[in-house]
Parts: C-alpha cells; sequence; structure tokens
C-alpha cells in the first residue's frame, strides 16, 4: 500500500470526522485492533473517550446526543464488544437517539464459522436499529458512514450500526472519501402531510373549548420549542409534557400542566380526562401516559403530529393524522389560528391545580423529592438532568422544574437502570461549561459506576446524586401496592460505602443524612471544581404519587397509598431490611 | 373466515440489499404475524426485488406492519392488494405414487386441472399445475385419494391490474 492510500479503518475515521462526528466513545478488542490503530493515525479533531463498559460507550454517545442533538459514535470490538452495546443501542432506538455504533468484526472468511469473539451483531441488533451494515467491501466505507449519518439525523432519529469486519479494515479502500448516497427506499418527508390536512386541524381546534396539548420527544428533537408555545398561548390551551418532552414547553408558564401519565400530575391527567381535543406534537402516546388505551380521551377529537407514521394508531386511533416534522407542521398550522376563547376551561385547571397540588413529605427522616427540589433551587432550575430509572427518576421528572429542552435526560421507552451516570458523563463532554447533575438510585448505579473512572480521567465535574435507600424501590412500590407487600429480590444488602467508593475513584464523596443539612452538601458538591459523589440516604419506605395503578385509566389517578393515609410510614411486613444487619 | 384472522396479500418492492429480507421478516414475527407464503424474486430493474407476502392475522395488525414496513429504509413501497384488484397465480409440482391401473385416473384430474405431466416413471407421476391458490388447493384435495409422495408450492404471486402499481 503506497504511503497516501487509505485502509478501511482509515477512510472510516477520516469519513466519520468528515460528516461532523465530534466524539467518539468506545473499547478496543482484537477485531477492533485496525480501527484503533486508524484512530491513532489519521484522527484530527474527533475526541475519543475510552469507557470501562461498551455499554457505557452507548449512554454515553446518547446522553451527548440529547444535550446537543448531535450523533455522537461509538466503537467498539467484535463478539461480547458488540454485545455489550445492546442495551445502550436501544435504549437510544426506543428514545429516538441519533448514534452512529461501529463494531468490529471477525476476518470475512470466518463469518458464520464460531470464530473467536465472533457474533452476528448485524442481526442479533436487527430489531433496535434504524439501519445496520455489514461492510463487506473497503471501498463501501465512504459511502456507508455518509448514508448512515444521514439516516441517523434525519426523519424520526435512532441508532445505525456499522459492522467492519477486521480484514476490510486493512484493505485498502481507493473509492476516496467524496461519496454519493444510494437510498431510494428511504423517505423521512418532514412534510409528508397535504395542506387539507392542517385545514382540518385549525378546523377542529376552532371548535374546540377544552382543548389539551401533548408534547412529546419529537418537539424537542423538532426544536419546536417556540411554535409549541406560540400555539399553546394562541390557544390558551394547557400543556402536559411527557417524560422526553419536559422542558420543550416551560414548566412554570401557567399553561403547564407538567408531566402527565403514570406518574404525571393529578391535574394532567385530569385535564386530558376532560378535554374536548388532545392534539399530541410529537409524542408516540406509549402505554405509561395513556392508563388504558382504549379508554384514553375516548370522547375526545384526537389529533395526531409524529414524523413516524408507524406510530398513528399502533395504540390509540387519531381522528386526524398529519404526518410531519412537528415544527414544520405547527409552522404551517400557526397562521390558521384564531384566539382560543378557553377562560373557563384554564379556570377549572387552575381549580385542579388548586385541589391536588403537587407535594411531598418532609417529616420523617430524607424524602428524595425534598433533595430534588433543593436542586431546582440552587441550580434555578439550569442544569442539565440525568437521570437513571425508577422512583428517583419519577421524583426528578416531578419535581426538577425546566423551562427548556435538551436538559432532563433519561431513558423513557427502554427504561435502562444505570443510565444516569454515562449519560451524564456524555452530556458534560457536549456542553463543558454546564452543570451536569446525574440523579441516580443505589440499584441502577451499580449497574454503570465503572466508568467513574472516565468522569475522573476527563475531569468532568458531573454531580451525582445517589439516592439511597437500599431498596430497588419501583419494584417495592409495586410489591407493596399490587402484590400484598411480598417483597421479592428488592432488598439490596451488600451496598458499599459510596462515599468511600468515590473516594477511591479520587472523587469528592459526601453524604447526606438531614434534611437540614440539605443546601449545605448539595452546595458543597455543586462549587466542588470536578466530579462528586452525594450518597443521600434517604427513608427506605416511601411511594411516588400521584400514581395511575397498571391496568387503570387516568381518571383512577391515585393520590396516596389506598391502604395507608398520606404522611404514615408505610408498612413493615415482610421486610427483609428488618430480618438481617443493615448499614443505612 | 373471520375478520380478525383473514388472509392478506402483501407486496413489497424493496432495494436488493443484505439483510432487506430479514428485516421484514422480522416485521411480521415480531407481531405475532404467521408468514403463509413468501416468494422473492428480481423486480424489473437489477437493484429491486419484488416480495409477495401471504399472512394471517387481523387488520390493526395488519396495518401497523405495512407501516411499519414501509419505513424500513431498503423498502421503497409496501402495499396490500385484495384478491378483486389483482392476477394472482400460483405453481405446484405434485409427485404421487400411481401403479398402472391408477395412472389413467390421476392424469384425468390433471387434464382437468390443466396440468402437465413433467416426470412419469413405473411407480410415480409428477404433476406440474398453475393457477390460482384456491385452484391448486382443489387439485391437491382430489390426488390426496391417492399417495401423495412430495408436493411443493412456489407460493402466491400477485400483480395489480391494469395501470395501477403492484
Amino acid at each position: 500500500m503506497s504511503e497516501n492510500q487509505m485502509n478501511g479503518a482509515e477512510a472510516l475515521i477520516q469519513s466519520l470526522e468528515k460528516i461532523g462526528i465530534e466524539i467518539m466513545f468506545g473499547l478496543p478488542g482484537g477485531s477492533a485492533i485496525p480501527l484503533f490503530d486508524a484512530l491513532y493515525k489519521v484522527r484530527r479533531k474527533m475526541k475519543f473517550v475510552l469507557v470501562r463498559h461498551e455499554q457505557n460507550a452507548a449512554h454515553e454517545a446518547d446522553g451527548y446526543a440529547r444535550a446537543t442533538g448531535k450523533p455522537a459514535a461509538v466503537l467498539v470490538t467484535s463478539g461480547p464488544g458488540a454485545t455489550n452495546t445492546v442495551t445502550g443501542i436501544m435504549t437510544a432506538y426506543m428514545d429516538s437517539v441519533p448514534m452512529i455504533v461501529v463494531t468490529g468484526q471477525s476476518v470475512r472468511g470466518m463469518l458464520g464459522k464460531d470464530a473467536f469473539q465472533e457474533a452476528d451483531v448485524f442481526n442479533l441488533t436487527m430489531p433496535i436499529v434504524k439501519h445496520s451494515y455489514l461492510v463487506k467491501n473497503a471501498n463501501d466505507i465512504p459511502r456507508v458512514v455518509k448514508e448512515a449519518y444521514h439516516i441517523a439525523t434525519t426523519g424520526r432519529p435512532g441508532p445505525v450500526l456499522i459492522d467492519v469486519p477486521k480484514d476490510v479494515g486493512t484493505e485498502a479502500c481507493t473509492a476516496g472519501l467524496e461519496a454519493e448516497m444510494n437510498l431510494p427506499g428511504y423517505k423521512p418527508e418532514p412534510k409528508g402531510y397535504a395542506p387539507e390536512t392542517i385545514r382540518q386541524i385549525a378546523d377542529a381546534l376552532a371548535k374546540s373549548q377544552r382543548p389539551v396539548i401533548i408534547a412529546g420527544h419529537g418537539a424537542v428533537l423538532s426544536r419546536a420549542e417556540k411554535e409549541l408555545r406560540q400555539l399553546a398561548e394562541t390557544l390558551q390551551a394547557p400543556v402536559a409534557t411527557t417524560l422526553l418532552g419536559k422542558g420543550v414547553f416551560p414548566d412554570s408558564h401557567k399553561l403547564s400542566l407538567q408531566g402527565l401519565g403514570m406518574h404525571g400530575t393529578a391535574y394532567a391527567n385530569r385535564a386530558v380526562v376532560e378535554c374536548d381535543l388532545m392534539i399530541s406534537v410529537g409524542a408516540r402516546l406509549d402505554d405509561r401516559i395513556l392508563g388504558v388505551p382504549s379508554q384514553f380521551c375516548k370522547n375526545a377529537v384526537k389529533i395526531h403530529i409524529d414524523i413516524d407514521a408507524a406510530e398513528f394508531g399502533k395504540l390509540v386511533k387519531p381522528d386526524i393524522r398529519c404526518r410531519g416534522d412537528a415544527k414544520t407542521v405547527l409552522q404551517d398550522l400557526l397562521p390558521l389560528l384564531k384566539k382560543g376563547d378557553t377562560a373557563d376551561w384554564i379556570k377549572r385547571i387552575d381549580g385542579f391545580k388548586k385541589k391536588w397540588p403537587m407535594t411531598y413529605a418532609k417529616k420523617g427522616g430524607l424524602h428524595p423529592p425534598q433533595v430534588i427540589d433543593a436542586l431546582n433551587k440552587l441550580t434555578g432550575g439550569k442544569a442539565i438532568m440525568t437521570t437513571d430509572v425508577g422512583q428517583h427518576q419519577m421524583w426528578a421528572w416531578q419535581f426538577y422544574r425546566c423551562d427548556k429542552p435538551w436538559q432532563f435526560i433519561s431513558s423513557g421507552g427502554a427504561g435502562t437502570m444505570g443510565f444516569g451516570l454515562p449519560a451524564a458523563i456524555g452530556a458534560q463532554f457536549g456542553r463543558p461549561g454546564e452543570t451536569v447533575i446525574a440523579i441516580v438510585g443505589d440499584g441502577g448505579f451499580q449497574m454503570t459506576m465503572s466508568d467513574l473512572a472516565t468522569a475522573v480521567i476527563h475531569q468532568l465535574p458531573v454531580k451525582i446524586i445517589l439516592m439511597n435507600n437500599h431498596y430497588l424501590g419501583m419494584v417495592r412500590q409495586w410489591q407493596d401496592m399490587f402484590y400484598d407487600e411480598r417483597y421479592s429480590g428488592v432488598d439490596l444488602e451488600g451496598n458499599p460505602d459510596f462515599v468511600e467508593l468515590a473516594k477511591a475513584y479520587g472523587i469528592l464523596g459526601l453524604n447526606l443524612k438531614r434534611a437540614a443539612d440539605i443546601p449545605k452538601v448539595l452546595k458543597k458538591a455543586l462549587d466542588h471544581p470536578g466530579p462528586a459523589l452525594v450518597n443521600v440516604e434517604v427513608v427506605h419506605h416511601e411511594e411516588v404519587f400521584p400514581m395511575v395503578p397498571p391496568g387503570k385509566p387516568l381518571e383512577e389517578t391515585v393520590l396516596c397509598h389506598p391502604r395507608r393515609k398520606p404522611g404514615r410510614p408505610a408498612g413493615r411486613k415482610n421486610d427483609p431490611a428488618k430480618s438481617g444487619a443493615k448499614k443505612g | 373466515m373471520s375478520k380478525e384472522n383473514s388472509t392478506h396479500n402483501l407486496s413489497i418492492y424493496v432495494a436488493n440489499r443484505p439483510g432487506a429480507l430479514a428485516r421484514i421478516a422480522q416485521t411480521f414475527s415480531r407481531r405475532g404475524f404467521n408468514i403463509e407464503s413468501l416468494v422473492v424474486s428480481a423486480g424489473a430493474t437489477g437493484d429491486f426485488s419484488r416480495m409477495t407476502i401471504t399472512a394471517k392475522g387481523d387488520e390493526a395488525g395488519l396495518e401497523q406492519i405495512i407501516m411499519q414496513c414501509s419505513k424500513l429504509v431498503d423498502v421503497l413501497a409496501c402495499r396490500e392488494h385484495t384478491d378483486e384488484e389483482v392476477v394472482a397465480r400460483e405453481l405446484a409440482l405434485v409427485k404421487v405414487a400411481v401403479d398402472s391401473h391408477q395412472r389413467g385416473e390421476v392424469l384425468q384430474i390433471a387434464d382437468h386441472f390443466r396440468a402437465k405431466t413433467v416426470d412419469l416413471s413405473e411407480k410415480s407421476i409428477v404433476l406440474e399445475a398453475t393457477g390460482s391458490s384456491e385452484k391448486l388447493d382443489a387439485m391437491v384435495d382430489l390426488l390426496r385419494k391417492y399417495k401423495i409422495i412430495e408436493l411443493v408450492r412456489t407460493g402466491k404471486v400477485i400483480m395489480a391490474r391494469g395501470e395501477r402499481e403492484t
């Protein structure tokens, strides 16, 4: 090979840089050595971050994308390296996050022969990628990278996987980096609607007296926050946001209902129950916000705006479906709208807000919502917040107030525990000057905490707020409420001393055990220039409310434990925490 | 046949890329649709394939499958066709065990269905029949009176009538 001739691996790295990938998270292995060699030789601007587990690489790329709107790349080896990314890819896929995952692969001649570290990653990941490639020829690489980026970032975004056999990486690539895409079947269609559809929507909105807007991740991804606000203010319609839509409409706005669904606010759920029209802007209307799908808004006109036509009628049959990019649709719609007269409706909703305000317990130990609320005050709601999955996630969603999108980063569709820390690392890389807080539980944190090392090496000032209740709390809540307190497999005995663990990594570790210390300890962590971990010893038994019990419609949102009055400590029947010696 | 479990004809026009068939098959299996027949062949131009799939399942599920197939990056079009809209054909090869006494009767059945004899031996006969799937069903049913040694059918292929696209 002559000196100025590239091999496939070099073409891949250069193509990723050329297309605009700024950061890559990964971990090498045998089949990926040519790719890492190319990183060494030809990388110019793209940052490379070595992780401690490949799942974290995918979550870090995910957090980066959700904080910046720009995709990152993941680079791992074949076999276990690739399969370790599967959870991360699925997490990104479920939440429509753009990502390019490059996996090393056995040499072409060994494919399908059970070679060392060979896994059929192309097929393994097929249901959880937007698209994927197994590259058979080095000359295809520039085109594949260009297509992968285009597919990942347009239409409904998602992860794209590129599987690169080792000998494709080492063979000469003579194609040059300029490549034409060849995607005859790909049709993202940001304007896949007729002008007539916009007219229909405007007519329906004009007739509505009790409209409700539901805004989801699609509104965030299309950067439709300005248009969404205009829509709400023109119609004088209240807005509920999904978990992933948080911030796309300001939580502090008087028309905001905050979140809806299983752990949404009681007033959001009530508004959805009583509305005569529901317009969904970039929400896929999934089972966690619907209650019982067939009962959802059953007497209301349902308008569904989504870039992905496959979302129409998946669970809720819309009266008007409008396929398109949220921003584009709203820009076409807004000129047709007249100022809504909904004073009675808004008054009624304000009544709901007074009747069922979002409150939390303050006595009898330390309560997670208190900590979230304090973070809210200390950061002015301006910090980027990532979460794991479980009770703390729902409390963070309920009690953190943010007025901007791209700020609340959480695994919604996949519900991936362990997402919080690596997502915070990715987000901090993307927005280095800003405060990034990871709200995690003691369960999820232990799944991915190996990447504390990454935070230390890069001196990322992420703040890890660990809500330590020594339980897998959300499952325990369900066992408590719906399984007659039969606690099974939820006791996290054997938790390490997280403060000592943080110190072992060279991270500031702090304990928070008394409510009176909340501002002081949190401030110390926030003011620390490097990474910090706060182990918050919260009450062991606490449930997230409001809650729509599984299998119930939104009408049946409950505000407190059906067998206990609010404020009273939870039951201790069958409590394994009592039977053994336990830290706490 | 109930509406919940009726048979549907789908035609999918797809870029001829590795994995395209697997992606489409997965879309069906994930929603619990059982594919009854699947024919993949070259399209009118070389880079594209035409898939004809017949599958059983409910209407709502089918609508989802069509939309999910349509959004696959390699798929150019995915449409459902009713029997009235299309010309539908299938080919069957049937190997029947026959002795010299039965041969005449089998040939009579073959003649009725315009099947051709494509192989003949002392103890067996292979018939080739083309037509609608229902016609082939009827022929095979009659031949079951004899011993069918082997049966292979191509599965249904369809083409839209007139100017319409399949």
